[in-house]
């Protein structure tokens, strides 16, 4: 007599998935359940200029967002369909004055609700708010473990010892917290610093995600791009932290494709099991689907409902499943590991979403993708091209930190 | 700030087990089955640890609990308190349990 915990994470590869249960139970959505989690991007504006931010590069200006009452017509379909979960995303989501109300709305049709933010906007007043309205669980983006480099990065002054601050507040108001950390050539020799800094918010998860490079981290890939030697070290550094501090802090990470052997299994596979809403209500396989070009996305501003476009739009049908699949991928005994791994990479790096993902070593790219690597990492190019609604700005020579 | 805590708790016949904020244990009308919702997961838990979790209250002991499990399939109260504790252990280290924090510390 033992329980069974079935993790049905849409994140960790798993069998025993999200989509397993759902096709095993007979689900309504039939062949592609509906997703159990969904990434509402509420807005492209942030007062953050991260060089790898993970938005496409052609931003959606404020005039073009969604507004209240559009996102709460959403937030109870999605929880109508069958979506459990909803995470309150951006550019930065408490850029929007109507968080509270949205997250009160989630809490009230029964999504459980996740906040990603950069946190530089909140106030105590406001988190209490969001906590009041229901929040579950509070993420916070660190670019590093101290200012110089953090700031830099975020080119924003005081961006973390405001991030340190509302840290602390999420933990007094007895919120979950995950710390997230986005690492790169320029940080990665903070690592050590970012694990215990996260141990000693008292956060419960900590992910340690290498950069992947489309939109604007591919922009800023040679200034981003690690080492092969740092990677090594991380490696070796998540390995024991995880051992070390099991019970305490759980860490995810996530390897860089550009040195990786096999492809991530990116999204759980192409429309499978994730979509995300972007801020004008564009229903889109992954964050950085639109670098694909060629492919056109339906909005919830259609006469279309999500569960139909969810099902039935050319853009989600074209990668899913295997059928799509060129070979060396068509007859490799992975293809339902990694469904061919990232089609926005494929696209990046090959000119065509339906390639093989070079990531993996059996891609005729691979080779050639891992030197290239290597080459952008030892030339040290350091400089960002900061994002904004610009088209991106050179960082000044010798900025010592924003 | 705190040192290296360890935030799951030991489960013993004393213990008043309750769910964290962040899990959530919901019936999914759609899927037609329980699920627990924790920070980037859904779980699927069995009939079994279903039932335990809903008497994970902050109020019922683990003695209460055992006492109304043997009750309710007439077991026996030694045979199947070890397996109720050792569940509730489970559960507690995967994140889903808690202690009611006393007030007076």
């Amino acid at each position: 007599m033992s329980p069974t915990l079935t993790d049905t994470s849409p994140v960790v590869a798993d069998p025993t998935d999200g989509l397993a249960i759902m096709e095993q139970r007979g689900s309504t959505a039939e062949t592609f359940g509906i997703p159990l989690a969904v990434l509402a991007e509420l807005t492209h504006r942030c007062p953050l200029q991260c060089p790898y931010c993970s938005n496409p590069v052609e931003l959606e200006r404020g005039g073009a967002e969604l507004t209240t009452e559009e996102w709460k017509k959403i937030l109870a379909e999605l929880a109508e369909i069958g979506v459990l979960q909803i995470h309150f995303s951006g550019g930065e989501p408490t850029a929007r004055k109507d968080l509270a109300e949205l997250v009160q709305h989630a809490s009230d049709v029964g999504l459980y609700s996740n906040l990603i933010t950069s946190a530089v906007m909140l106030t105590r007043e406001k988190l209490k708010a969001l906590a009041d309205a229901g929040l579950c669980h509070v993420q916070i983006s660190f670019q590093g473990n101290e200012p110089t480099v953090a700031n830099r990065v975020a080119g924003l002054k005081n961006a973390h010892e405001k991030k340190i601050e509302v840290a602390r507040w999420t933990r007094e108001l007895d919120l979950p917290l995950t710390v997230n950390a986005v690492m790169h050539r320029q940080n990665l020799h903070q690592l050590a610093d970012i694990i215990q800094m996260a141990v000693d918010l008292d956060a419960d998860r900590l992910e340690v995600a290498n950069v992947q490079y489309y939109g604007w981290a591919l922009k800023n890939r040679a200034a981003l791009m690690p080492t092969i030697e740092q990677i090594e070290e991380t490696s070796r550094i998540v390995e024991e932290a995880s051992i070390r501090l099991k019970g305490i802090l759980a860490i995810d990470y996530v390897v860089p494709d550009y040195y990786a052997l096999r492809p991530k299994k990116c999204m759980g596979g192409w429309g499978r099991q994730f979509f995300n809403i972007s801020p004008s209500g564009k229903i889109l396989p992954c964050h950085a689907a639109e670098t694909i070009t060629g492919l056109e996305f339906e909005s919830v501003r259609s006469n279309h409902s999500i569960a139909w476009i969810w099902q039935n739009s050319e853009a989600f049908n074209r990668y899913r499943g295997t059928g799509w699949m060129p070979e060396p991928c068509q007859s490799c005994e992975f293809k339902e590991i990694d469904f061919g791994g990232c089609r926005c990479q494929a696209f990046a790096l090959t000119g065509d979403a339906g390639n093989t993902d070079p990531a993996c070593t059996l891609s005729p790219m691979h080779e050639q993708i891992f030197k290239m690597a290597e080459t952008e990492a030892a030339a040290d190019n350091s400089r960002f091209i900061y994002r904004n609604f610009a088209g991106g700005t050179l960082e000044p020579d010798g900025n010592d930190g924003a | 700030m705190t040192g290296l805590r360890n935030r799951n708790i030991s489960v013993s016949e004393a213990s008043r087990p309750v769910m964290p904020r962040h899990a959530r244990l919901k019936f999914d009308e759609v899927r037609q089955r329980w699920v627990i919702l924790a920070p980037e997961r859904v779980l699927a838990p069995d009939d079994i640890a279903v039932e335990i979790l809903q008497l994970c209250d902050g109020v019922r002991s683990v003695d209460q609990m055992i006492d109304q499990l043997a009750a309710k399939y007439t077991a026996d109260r030694e045979a199947i308190g070890g397996d109720v504790i050792a569940m509730l252990q489970d559960l507690a280290d995967k994140g889903f349990l808690t202690e009611v924090r006393e007030k007076t510390s």
